[in-house]
């Protein structure tokens, strides 16, 4: 445990009834961009604000570079922190706001100019040292927020959703300036988003939360590529969801029947007749005109769309489901209405077993 | 209104029909007789009370002479320190309501309101009974045995001082209360996140937010404060003379109605240079009113 600068053992937290964070048990390395990925009112803003020790834990361990929160006063520690509504001081001015925390610590006024000067230009932000934040668009607020708290070049920084009120353009910028700017700083992030797309690019691990409970985390490849539940398949990135039955296994290689034909899936640790479904990514879905490798789903291509390099193919199944296959390059031969038949790897798709509360009787 | 949705030049003219009855209402009974009041107080005062129409600055000499001088400066001195005393103690007082949940804390507002409806003069009267040779005060005072005679405390500044402060105490906590419940948690976090000590946070944040609030409570304890008579008149028992008392004798008992005019001009130019002094600080609309 020596290397996680951030320790959160069984936490639980309480809003009168609301349950909120539910036995949270994460360890942050020293260092890592770790990202808290969930829907909104999932948690999120919660777990950051037990970590900045802002709000007290019900009842767990929160350990910050190895001391309990609760030992220290937010003042003294070592961690900063970007709010979601900014928090930015209305009646300092940019350049005010931003030289707040190097004041505080009595660095020298020529110091604390060029540092400001240099955040400042980071976030791209020069020029505006004399505004009021109330004369700021929201994502100039956000890149003074930002500016705010990495001056003060903390150990830990909680971001949470800094970048939400930006333009894509900037946002995507802004991404990777942060990106890099946390390599090169060393500096521990802990990052805020429901973006699942800004997740995947900037973070090193993802921890996806629903309702207060971490459900996986991994690398943003692992998660892709193995979503161990449902809803992480379905929350990260496109994926194609069939509900089935296992229906035979031989090795790590299953049949699995659903409503419109058999599939092939690889997995361990599931029995024949469980009720399960299968996630695929529509770039490791093929079709073909006949049925293929003991594959016997069938489906109509509904419509195409051209976006940049790729093409998204929507198909139709006998069952009404829609299901989403992209290619890079146009078939010459596929047209809206055609009949083709759906298979695929099988050590690509990813058998998932269901909740008691998913599995219909 | 709809306010930026449509050009200047579109919303002006509804502006002016929407502030038109209220400029007239002011211009009828707060223009015109301020106006007349500074008119009078360049006139000379009649033989036999009341004024005559020959312009003269008999009365801005007569306050400059040394015994209106004082008492304008006693004046001044009083309401400093009633000002000052308000806000030492109104300003916690206003901080630990607006901290309180809503429910705790309208309770809380509406007992310090409860003076307020209450008649003044009762009040008054109440302080005096209490503060009397023989009243509840003396007698415990003699019973613990830390006075062996009766103390003095009517017609005393002491009294006069106290009677101001509890008067006006309520005027000061609300505008604080409400400056200081609009300041919102997630400052104080911020602060506090990047490094502030509490005390730090109060000074560089807390109390310059709340200034609106702190100023409106200078200009609603202050100005009040240096123009009172009744509070001075009971409890001072007219021993001790103070600008409001000389105002009220000027217009009431020794009709010199210049001299008056030209005191309540002073008032005036004191309210009108602390609204200045605020404007260079912070913006107008930004001020706490009730
Ligand atoms: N101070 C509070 N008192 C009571 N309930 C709260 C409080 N703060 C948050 N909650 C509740 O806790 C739950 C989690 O809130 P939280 O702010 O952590 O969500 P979030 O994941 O940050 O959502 P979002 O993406 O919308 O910001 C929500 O149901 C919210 O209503
Ligand atoms: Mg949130």
């Amino acid at each position: 445990m020596s290397d996680s600068i951030v320790s959160i053992q069984h936490v639980d937290k309480w809003y009168g009834n609301n349950h909120v964070v539910k036995d949270m048990n994460l360890e942050i390395r020293e260092g890592e961009f770790l990202t808290l990925l969930g829907p909104s009112g999932c948690g999120k803003t919660t777990t950051l604000r037990m970590i900045a020790g802002f709000e007290d834990a019900s009842s767990g361990i929160i350990e910050v570079q190895g001391e309990r929160v609760e030992e220290k006063e937010p003042y003294q520690r070592d961690v900063n922190t970007v709010f979601q509504n900014y928090s930015l001081f209305p009646h300092m001015s940019v350049y005010d706001n931003v030289a707040y925390g190097p004041s505080i610590k009595k660095v020298p006024k020529d110091e604390i100019r060029r540092r400001v000067e240099e955040m400042l230009a980071l976030v791209q932000m020069s020029g505006y040292e004399k505004r009021k934040p109330d004369a700021l668009s929201g994502g100039q607020k956000q890149r003074v927020a930002i500016a705010r708290a990495l001056i003060n070049n903390p150990r830990v920084l909680l971001l949470d959703e800094p970048l939400g009120a930006l333009d894509l353009k900037l946002r995507k910028q802004m991404q990777i300036e942060l990106k890099r700017l946390q390599k090169k700083l060393g500096i521990t992030f802990v990052y805020v988003t429901h973006d699942q797309e800004e997740a995947m690019t900037m973070s090193d691990r993802i921890a996806v939360m629903r309702d207060g409970i971490i459900l996986q985390i991994d690398s943003p490849l692992e998660i892709y590529d193995h979503p161990n539940c449902r809803f992480v398949a379905d929350f990260i990135g496109e994926s194609n969801i069939l509900d089935g039955k296992v229906h035979s296994i031989s090795g790590n290689l299953m049949q699995v029947e659903t409503p419109c034909g058999i599939i092939k899936t690889c997995g361990e640790g599931f029995t024949v007749g469980e009720t399960i479904c299968v996630s695929i990514r529509p770039e490791y879905l093929s079709v073909t005109h006949e049925p293929k490798d003991g594959f016997t789903v069938r489906a109509r291509v509904k419509d195409f769309i051209y976006m940049g390099t790729v093409i998204k193919t929507s198909l139709d199944l006998d069952s009404g489901q829609e299901l989403k296959f992209s290619r890079f390059e146009t078939d010459p031969d596929l047209h809206e209405g055609d009949e083709r038949y759906l298979y695929w790897d099988p050590a690509k798709s990813v058998p998932i077993h269901l909740e008691a509360s998913e599995v219909q009787a | 209104m709809s306010r930026g949705t449509k050009k200047a030049s579109h919303s002006r003219l509804p502006m002016i029909a929407q502030a038109g009855p209220v400029s007239l209402w002011m211009i009828l009974f707060v223009t015109i007789p301020m106006l007349f009041i500074i008119f009078i107080s360049f006139m000379t005062r009649g033989t036999f009370g009341g004024v005559e129409y020959t312009p003269t600055l008999t009365s801005y000499k007569t306050l400059a002479d040394v015994i209106y001088l004082n008492v304008i400066l006693k004046s001044l001195r009083v309401a400093v320190v009633t000002t000052a005393v308000c806000l030492l103690l109104g300003y916690p007082f206003a901080y630990y309501i607006a901290r309180k949940p809503a429910d705790v804390a309208s309770r809380l507002i509406m007992l310090l309101m409860i003076p307020l409806w209450t008649n003044s003069l009762m009040r008054l009267n109440a302080w005096m009974l209490l503060f009397q040779t023989n009243g509840p005060v003396n007698k415990a005072l003699l019973a613990l045995g830390l006075v062996e005679k009766p103390v003095m405390f009517l017609y005393t500044d002491g009294l006069v001082l106290l009677g101001l402060i509890t008067n006006f105490l309520p005027f000061a906590v609300l505008p604080m209360y409400s400056s200081i419940e609009k300041l919102q948690n997630a400052m104080l976090e911020a602060s506090a996140d990047l490094g502030a000590k509490p005390s730090t946070t109060f000074l560089r944040v807390t109390l310059p937010l709340t200034f609106p609030g702190i100023f409106s409570a200078v200009i609603l304890t202050f100005i009040p404060a240096l123009g009172t008579y009744t509070i001075t008149d009971m409890l001072g028992g007219g021993k001790v003379l103070y600008i409001g008392n000389i105002i009220k004798n000027q217009f009431g008992t020794i009709r010199n109605w210049p001299l008056g005019a030209a005191l309540s001009v002073l008032l005036l130019l004191i309210t009108a240079l602390l609204i200045f002094i605020y404007s260079r600080f912070a913006s107008i609309e930004d001020m706490e009113v009730m």
